[in-house]
């Protein structure tokens, strides 16, 4: 050998992550450390040490997302930033959320979730626009719309948060207690991993059939305000009063939200590969991409779902004794699971692709909305919280 | 999941057929879809309910065939069981059948490779370059290395092949996440606790289905402390203690002993001023013979009391058995004074009535309800409490119990205290509630006594007489119908005390014609208000009350209040008005006892599920191969390479690593 193996090495090497961030990644740490500790220091006092954990885990988990995902240092500076202004507009009072006219009309929790379904139905619009008229412009002004509704969504969950405190101590919680609440979160999870396939794949052409969902999340979000009065903030029961409903909810709507959306694409992909040589053909992403699209947020929420379940199994041993007990919800958590299963093995080990494993997203999509809603709606049992 | 096909034999042996079925996707996918759709069942139909309900719900045919399907409790059933027993079997011989091969996969690096098949590949690029062949393997390799890849080189005749795979571990995934739903289920199956079905079904073991007390229970439906696994639930009196707890199985349920007994010391519940509970926790002590003292723990809801094994949750709370001192106003008799009745709830009396024997079951005591001020307002924010109620049921001999809701203390409702009492044939009915006016005193005595001068007939008949007064001459044939008309509405009197205006209207309904008959309900409402005004007034006089410049606002809204109340008292179903006076409440705690052992392998199979659903979602095992061969003093470079799943994501780095191949390595100029 001419030359020593390890010079080769040398050359060929590429900086490590740590070596290739830059002045803002470093920033965005310290930012996100300084928060956690001033969190820490301030309101220990109300966090058990599990809840010390989970506030650590959510420091590190961000730093490493906006590390990653550059994205999500602006998204996540906003977010704070808005949520920080409000709290600071409320002070200790709760009915300045009436007077004050930047409460009013933007930060306030009801007021940000507005603008979130606002912001999310237009871009909804402009995506389906920038398809239909192969409108680049149009196309980055959806994708712009989607980021900001997801941060006001944030936001307006951030606030709530604060809000329940407002009202009363006891009746404090993190705002994912509820079906109001949750679907909130899930309008804003779906809308984030779209935009993370979105930025992967430089193909803006999906949104406007991702956002249909998050539209119409939106749409029952509404009229569950306006005819249920579902916004209003209620107290816990017992039940909730856990730590783990910090990590098992969310956890639970990224696995529904990749069910979500790749149910969407699924969509997306059967009109496609019904004209093949259609007009639509051409608006949206190869068949192949659509495809790996689709098994991307499978597997996502699949592990995530799985997570998720899990974590429920050792919360429900911890609050009903038992981390099985068959009740509705759970055996749905698991039919959910099982079909996703079945999906993955037929793709990874059966190598199926393309029409039948669309149709059969779509369909897994309804199994989901079920254990989602239905279950709340027609079934009774352990799971009664978010009844319609 | 069987990644390799097994070369065909010729001749197999019927194990090796069942062996391949048992292990086969087909069958692992059927499974997983079957065992959903059986799942199903289990949540749109109640499970564990008592049979009876069924019986009412199907009709005796479809229970019978539902019974024999065990879909009333189906997570039990024996098919469904078995269905979960292949998924078992089908995993592990996948997971037996596969982790040779995939530990052997992530250790080969496969430098024996072929060129012939290396050219099969999909993804591969072959171009020459001048380097010679030793440089080219060596800038390979240190590529190939620094984009994270492990390298194998071997040197045959004249050939270098270079073999590169990154991700292998990835492969362990596969082995972790379906060997975590054999452990899984194992863990299970140690909590569904086999021997107890066994007994169940040699018929060792049998399911109480009566209400009687713990003691009584028959042996055959006792469990000893031996038993590894179970679930059940005890409520405790606040003082009292168990060392038993019930398992509910199918209709009935077990008694299973304890090898220490709980006391409950206190009760707590905390309430939010909606009325919904924000805490409640329990002060208990366990008392063992193994203990130097008394264990004393306080438990709630989410923060469990874990002692030798056995897990004690918060899961509920009741009515421990209040004592309650009632006074029973009779509705057929009310010149009788009150009779004055003790019981407990969860406790029964027997009275006999005007109408006949009656059970008296109480069966709830409650210190707060709690409800918003206005139905409409969803908001929540304004509620109101009405105060202590108690439940019970009244049962006549035929078995046929009317359930009642009595507030203790007077309503205000529009400025009016009222004595509400709730009633309803069935559960699923809402209340239909009697407002009975309390008196200035906050008594019923006031329109007890309207209603004993109601049920007098002299007195009515007298009244009757009075009112009439000379309004007819003194003929004969006048003195007739005086008497006549007196005498129907004695009768009309009598009606509307015993069955209310329901029986005014069936009555004006049998006699009078379909055109005339709202004409004649008014005026028989005239003279029922009539009569009964001038009962009142004669009531009030004897009361003391200076009647003389008439009525006064709140005496006369008083005597509509009760007519209102005597025309429903007619639906009320009840030969009495119960009447809390005091009450002494105690409180009972709903504990869980739970104990199973196969929790922490549960717990390791999930954690590796976790870990490898991860590993084979995100590291992925790709290959790659450089097979070098020297032409025209310099190299010839084929380059291809292979990815275990993530297809598109491969092909991209495959490209990439070509472009910075090519740099290293490059190609020769045309011109050459």
């Amino acid at each position: 050998m001419s030359v020593s193996s390890d010079y080769l090495e040398q050359e060929f090497k590429q900086p490590s992550l740590l070596k290739r961030l830059g002045w803002f990644d470093w920033l965005w740490a310290l930012l996100t450390v300084a928060g956690t500790v001033y969190a820490h220091i301030h309101y220990v006092e109300f966090m058990d040490s599990y809840e010390v954990g989970i506030l650590y885990g959510t420091a590190i988990t961000l730093i490493w997302l906006g590390w990653t995902w550059k994205p999500t240092r602006q998204l996540s500076l906003v977010i704070a930033l808005l949520s920080l202004f409000a709290i600071a507009l409320y002070g200790s009072d709760l009915a300045r959320g009436d007077s004050n006219f930047f409460l009013k009309y933007l930060v306030s929790s009801q007021s940000a979730i507005m603008w979130m379904s606002a912001l999310y139905v237009m871009a909804t619009f402009a995506y389906f626009f920038g398809m239909f008229a192969r409108s680049d412009f149009s196309n980055r002004v959806g994708s712009a719309l989607t980021w900001s509704a997801t941060a006001m969504g944030f936001t307006g969950l951030m606030v709530r948060w604060r809000e329940s405190y407002l009202i009363s101590h006891d009746v404090g919680h993190i705002p994912v207690s509820n079906l109001y609440e949750v679907f909130i979160l899930f309008a804003v999870i779906t809308a984030l991993m779209y935009l993370f396939y979105e930025g992967r794949y430089k193909s803006r052409q999906l949104g406007g059939f991702v956002l249909t969902v998050i539209s119409a999340a939106v749409a029952f979000l509404l009229w569950y305000a306006f005819a249920r009065g579902a916004h209003e903030i209620q107290p816990l029961v017992p039940a909730l009063q856990s730590y783990w409903m910090k990590i098992h909810v969310p956890t639970n709507f990224i696995g529904y939200g990749g069910f979500a959306l790749a149910a969407m694409v699924a969509v997306a992909y059967l009109l496609v590969e019904r004209r093949p040589e259609g007009w639509l053909a051409g608006r949206l992403p190869s068949l192949e991409q659509m495809d790996d699209v689709m098994y991307k947020a499978i597997a996502l929420g699949f592990a995530f779902f799985t997570v998720a379940t899990v974590l429920g199994a050792m919360w429900a041993a911890e609050a009903w004794g038992g981390y099985w007990s068959w009740d509705p919800k759970e055996t749905w958590a698991l039919i959910v699971w099982l079909n996703y299963a079945a999906w993955l093995h037929l793709r990874l080990t059966k190598g199926w692709r393309g029409r039948p494993l669309a149709w059969w997203s779509v369909v897994g999509l309804f199994i989901t909305l079920f254990a989602f809603l239905g279950v709340n709606m027609f079934l009774s049992g352990l799971h009664s919280y978010g009844t319609l | 999941m069987n990644d390799t096909t097994s070369p065909v034999r010729a001749r197999r042996s019927t194990g090796a057929i069942a062996l391949e079925f048992l292990g086969s996707m087909n069958l692992a996918i059927t499974l997983l879809v079957v065992i959903a759709i059986a799942s199903v069942i289990g949540t749109v139909l109640q499970q564990n309910e008592p049979y009876t309900n069924y019986v009412m719900k199907f009709g005796p045919f479809w229970f019978e065939v539902f019974k024999a399907l065990g879909l009333f409790d189906i997570y039990g059933a024996a098919w469904f069981l078995i269905l979960l027993g292949f998924l078992l079997i089908s995993t592990s011989i996948c997971v037996w059948r596969n982790t040779p091969h995939i530990l052997r996969d992530m250790r080969h690096y496969r430098v024996d490779v072929q060129e012939k098949s290396l050219r099969s590949f999909h993804l591969k690029a072959e171009w020459d370059t001048p380097c010679d062949r030793s440089d080219t393997a060596a800038r390979a390799a240190a590529l190939l290395s620094a984009r994270g890849y492990r390298v194998r080189q071997r040197a045959q005749d004249e050939h270098v092949t270079v073999a590169a795979m990154q991700g292998a571990v990835g492969r362990l995934g596969y082995i972790l996440s379906h060997a975590s739903i054999v452990v899984i289920c194992l863990g299970g199956l140690i909590d569904g606790n086999p021997p107890l079905k066994w007994q169940e079904l040699r018929g060792e073991v049998r399911a109480e289905t009566r209400d009687i007390p713990a003691g009584e229970v028959p042996a055959e439906s006792t469990l000893s402390t031996d038993n590894l696994s179970f679930r059940g639930s005890i409520s405790i009196p606040e003082g009292g203690t168990s060392s038993v707890v019930f398992l509910q199985l199918r209709d009935g349920y077990l008694v299973q002993e304890l090898p220490f007994t709980i006391e409950l010391e206190q009760f707590r519940v905390e309430h939010y001023p909606t009325g919904m509970p924000k805490s409640f926790e329990s002060d208990l002590v366990i008392h063992d013979d193994d203990l130097k003292e008394p264990l004393r723990q306080t438990i709630k809801v989410n923060h469990p009391l874990i002692y030798k094994g056995y897990s004690i949750y918060q899961s509920s709370f009741g009515d421990g058995g209040s004592s309650l001192s009632m006074r029973a106003w009779s509705l057929d008799l009310p010149h009788q004074e009150p009779l004055e009745l003790n019981s407990n709830v969860n406790r029964f009396l027997r009275l006999t009535t005007t109408r006949g024997e009656r059970t008296l079951e109480f069966t709830d005591f409650k210190l707060y309800n709690i409800f918003p001020l206005d139905e409409n307002d969803t908001s929540g924010k304004k509620f109101r409490n009405y105060g202590p109620s108690i439940v019970f049921k009244v049962r006549n001999p035929a078995g046929e119990a009317l359930e009642y809701v009595n507030y203790m203390l007077p309503v205000e409702l529009e400025g009016r205290p009222f004595f509400m009492s709730g009633m309803r044939a069935t559960p699923s009915e809402e209340y239909r509630y009697l407002y009975l006016p309390a008196d200035a005193a906050g008594t019923p005595q006031r329109f007890m006594a309207l209603l004993a001068a109601a049920h007098d007939v002299k007195r009515v008949r007298s009244t009757i007489e009075t009112q009439l007064g000379d309004m007819v001459g003194t003929d004969a044939a006048s003195k007739e119908v005086r008497s006549t008309m007196i005498e129907s509405i004695t009768r009309l009197v009598a009606l509307f005390v015993e069955q209310g205006i329901d029986g005014v209207v069936k009555h004006a309904e049998a006699s009078v014609p379909a055109e005339q008959r709202q004409e004649a309900i008014n005026s028989y409402v005239n003279v029922l208000q009539g009569v009964l005004g001038a009962l009142y007034v004669d009531m009030l006089r004897s009361e003391g009350v200076d009647v003389a410049q008439g009525v006064s606002d709140a005496d006369s809204q008083f005597f509509d209040d009760a007519l209102n109340t005597l025309s429903m008292l007619g639906a009320y179903g009840s030969p009495f008005y119960l009447q809390l006076s005091a009450f002494e409440h105690i409180e009972a705690s709903g504990l869980q006892i739970a104990r199973s052992p196969g929790k922490d392998i549960v717990y390791l199979g999930c954690a590796m599920l976790m870990v490898g659903i991860f590993m084979m979602f995100y590291m992925h095992q790709r290959r790659v191969w450089i097979y070098l061969t020297p032409r025209d003093g310099g190299t010839n470079v084929l380059f291809a390479g292979s990815g275990h799943r993530n297809r598109m994501e491969f092909e991209r780095e495959f490209h990439a690593l070509q472009a910075e191949l090519e740099q290293a390595v490059p190609r020769r100029a045309a011109a050459d």
